[in-house]
């Protein structure tokens, strides 16, 4: 009897959120701990989009903008409970994914990276333009959640930063915990046929518009959480959220952690919300670093850090 | 480079854990954006906080006590800054923090600061920053409110009542924009025409052409930054508007006559501090020491003229610098307390006079009208 590598995967990531806080030397770390997290989890989101069916998105972030604005508007304006805001946030991109997906999937090839791409740039545009409401570029102040003074007159007195790192990494595993049940799932192996060929997929019976639309919502509400989380913990939030270079950023993050795997993504997550932060001192440098570790894990892992990393491991164990 | 090298390399093996550095016990911390579309703003203000920072300890430090900076590059993203601000308190554990080159970086590091009762004296320009006064939270640079009400002050002396408006879309130009409309009222001024650009726009004739057809318009006013007001100017004497044409202290430095080209920029106005004219004041003018100095020794140190930004940033840490040396401590608390009650510090800017409900301690005094002439700024008095 062996657990499956579902369980073990969340086991381990578990464990891993749960263990890491003994060794941090200072508040900070909770701080890029929670970052990686709020990443994770929309990476997770590409994962189930491009990674299980073959589909991209260049405007992801533009999600990312719209449930992070939600949880800055709706409180203030329509005096919505800032955790009631994230579901909102996520409802409005769930219903704009599939309006915008639902003529773009139907056709075959790079359309729908094109009309994510042009989505992406416009929620942007709106976010900086319509200055009545969203205060423009400089950007909005986001309420607080209250739920750290909820737990505070329990007794639970977390700091700011430990709280988030709690709540963000909950929701990562919840996150990876349902994209790792859909893969093996009558609709993840639908995805993962179509992504192998959309005609033979179509030739046994799946409708492969219908499919791949479902794939597009969900990640499109996993960016919208992330852009919630992110935006409820900052307690700010400025148009850049919603900017075309996070969108790129997303890709990047699934791309060099392995875009077809949970923990892959996850861990290219971890690698580029990590990376800025140890390379401070050669800021200058950055970008460059940056782009030879991409071209680097491209030309020798192309299938990302992770899965290559374990098909290494398993070749040589047989 | 061979300057970044040097102090790169120490500060590495630090950030590996193979090497401790003397912890100096008055720790500074910054973030500016010196990269990204805020490099303008971030890139001198680091180089000022760097020189200035070196050449503080090469005097002995404050109170005896070096110095240490802890920089930090937000590339002008407010996510990013709010992490570094997080990192300078729990984990550099800085005393105070200088830095939010942009109003949206302040304003992320603004409520770390505040949570963790930590000085902050930010260089963005926005009124929302210092009002209402925050317990901790501190500017230097001019609010745009108070740069509409020098122009429109000058506007009223030379007696025009109906000016066009032509603004940016960025953060600068909007806010300027909004501020500008809010005080127009109080100066007996209408605005007949309000345009806008997007600053990445190449060409700005439409608009202008607007202004130019509105009636009875009499003087043209541009709140931007960056290329955008460069470009107005070059079209504004391309279409032949004879009007006179009022720019923003967002674009007051020399590259902004260069980039418009000296033709066009003749006699363009616009509210500058007196670092932009160091040479130009008179020996009694109690800034003319300060100015000349750092001007001198930021020119010679780094082969670039000196801005308006890094001026901020000069004076974000002679502030702080000052609220040491009096509290005699370099206790977060005692920092606040001293800064708020900082008194005729002369900076780059202004005199900065701050009290428990003014945080930024500067009036309409520290702005100097300037003009364009000859490819070079006078002042006009």
């Amino acid at each position: 009897m062996r657990i499956s590598t579902k369980y073990w995967t969340l086991l381990f990531l578990a464990a891993l959120i749960a263990v890491t806080p003994f060794f941090f030397p200072s508040g900070y770390y909770f701080r890029v701990g929670s970052l990686l997290f709020v990443n994770g989890l929309a990476v997770t989101g590409i994962v189930i989009l491009t990674g299980y069916a073959g589909q991209i998105s260049l405007g992801h972030a533009g999600f990312a903008g719209i449930g992070g604005y939600a949880c800055a508007l709706a409180p203030v304006h329509w005096g919505v409970p800032p955790a009631l805001a994230v579901v909102l946030g996520a409802a409005v991109s769930g219903v704009l994914a599939y309006l915008v997906g639902r003529p773009i999937l139907r056709l075959k090839g790079y359309y729908l990276g094109v009309a994510s791409l042009g989505f992406g740039i416009l929620v942007a545009m709106v976010l900086n333009n319509e200055r009545a409401l969203t205060r423009g570029p400089d950007g909005i102040e986001v309420p607080d959640l209250g739920l750290r003074g909820l737990l505070k007159d329990w007794g639970l007195n977390l700091t700011n930063g430990e709280f988030w790192y709690v709540v963000t990494g909950i929701c990562l595993l919840i996150g990876a915990w349902i994209a790792l049940n859909l893969h093996s799932s009558p609709t993840g192996r639908a995805l993962r046929a179509l992504h192998g060929s959309e005609v033979a997929a179509g030739t046994v019976g799946i409708d492969v518009a219908r499919v791949k639309l479902q794939a597009f919502v969900i990640s499109a509400i996993y960016a919208s959480v992330a852009g919630s989380l992110l935006a409820l913990q900052n307690k700010f939030i400025t148009p850049d959220v919603a900017g075309f270079l996070h969108s790129v950023e997303m890709v990047t993050m699934a791309v060099l952690g392995g875009v077809s795997s949970v923990p892959g993504a996850i861990l290219g997550a971890g690698v580029l919300t990590l990376l800025p932060q140890v390379l401070t001192v050669f800021a200058e440098y950055e970008q460059l670093i940056l782009g030879l570790v991409m071209m680097l894990v491209m030309i020798f892992l192309p299938e990302g850090l992770v899965p290559s990393i374990l098909r290494r491991l398993r070749g040589r164990d047989e | 480079m061979k300057k970044t090298l040097t102090t790169t390399v120490p500060a590495a093996l630090v950030a590996l854990g193979l090497a401790t550095a003397a912890q100096a016990e008055i720790r500074i911390g910054a973030s500016v954006s010196s990269t990204g579309p805020a490099a303008f703003l971030g890139d001198p203000e680091a180089k000022t906080l760097e020189m200035m920072v070196e050449d503080l300890n090469a005097k002995g430090g404050i109170n005896g006590e070096q110095v240490e900076l802890v920089l930090y590059d937000d590339g002008g993203d407010a996510n990013k800054a709010r992490t570094f601000a997080t990192r300078l308190i729990e984990d550099d554990e800085v005393q105070a923090i200088v830095g939010g080159s942009t109003t949206g970086t302040t304003m992320a590091i603004l409520s770390v600061a505040e949570d963790a009762e930590i000085p902050f004296v930010s260089l963005a320009g926005a009124i929302d920053i210092i009002q209402p006064v925050k317990t901790f939270t501190f500017k230097t640079p001019h609010t745009d409110r108070m740069a509409c009400q020098k122009i429109f002050t000058d506007m009223q002396a030379r007696g025009f009542t109906k000016v066009g408006l032509i603004s940016g879309t960025d953060g600068f130009g909007a806010s300027m924009q909004a501020q500008c409309k809010d005080v127009v009222g109080d100066y007996g001024i209408e605005i007949v025409a309000d345009e806008t650009y997007d600053p990445k726009d190449a060409d700005m004739t439409a608009q202008l052409t607007k202004i130019k057809n509105a009636d009875g318009v009499q003087a043209v006013l541009n709140p931007g930054f960056g290329q955008g007001p460069a470009i107005v100017t070059r079209n504004y004497r391309q279409l032949g508007i004879e009007l006179p044409l009022y720019q923003s202290h967002g674009v007051a430095s020399d590259s902004f006559i260069e980039l418009a080209g000296k033709d066009a920029a003749e006699g363009v106005r616009l509210p500058g501090t007196a670092l932009l004219v160091a040479g130009l004041l008179p020996e009694s003018d109690p800034q003319k020491p300060v100015v000349t100095e750092y001007k001198a020794a930021y020119e010679a140190k780094y082969n670039q003229p000196v801005s308006t930004f890094g001026g901020y940033a000069h004076d974000g840490l002679a502030l702080v610098v000052d609220a040491i040396t009096r509290a005699g401590s370099a206790e977060p608390a005692a920092i606040r307390d001293a800064l708020e009650a900082t008194s005729g510090l002369v900076g780059t800017t202004g005199i900065y006079t701050m009290s428990p409900e003014d945080h930024l301690g500067l009036d309409l005094s520290a702005f100097r009208m300037l003009e364009v002439k000859d490819g070079g700024w006078t002042i006009v008095e």
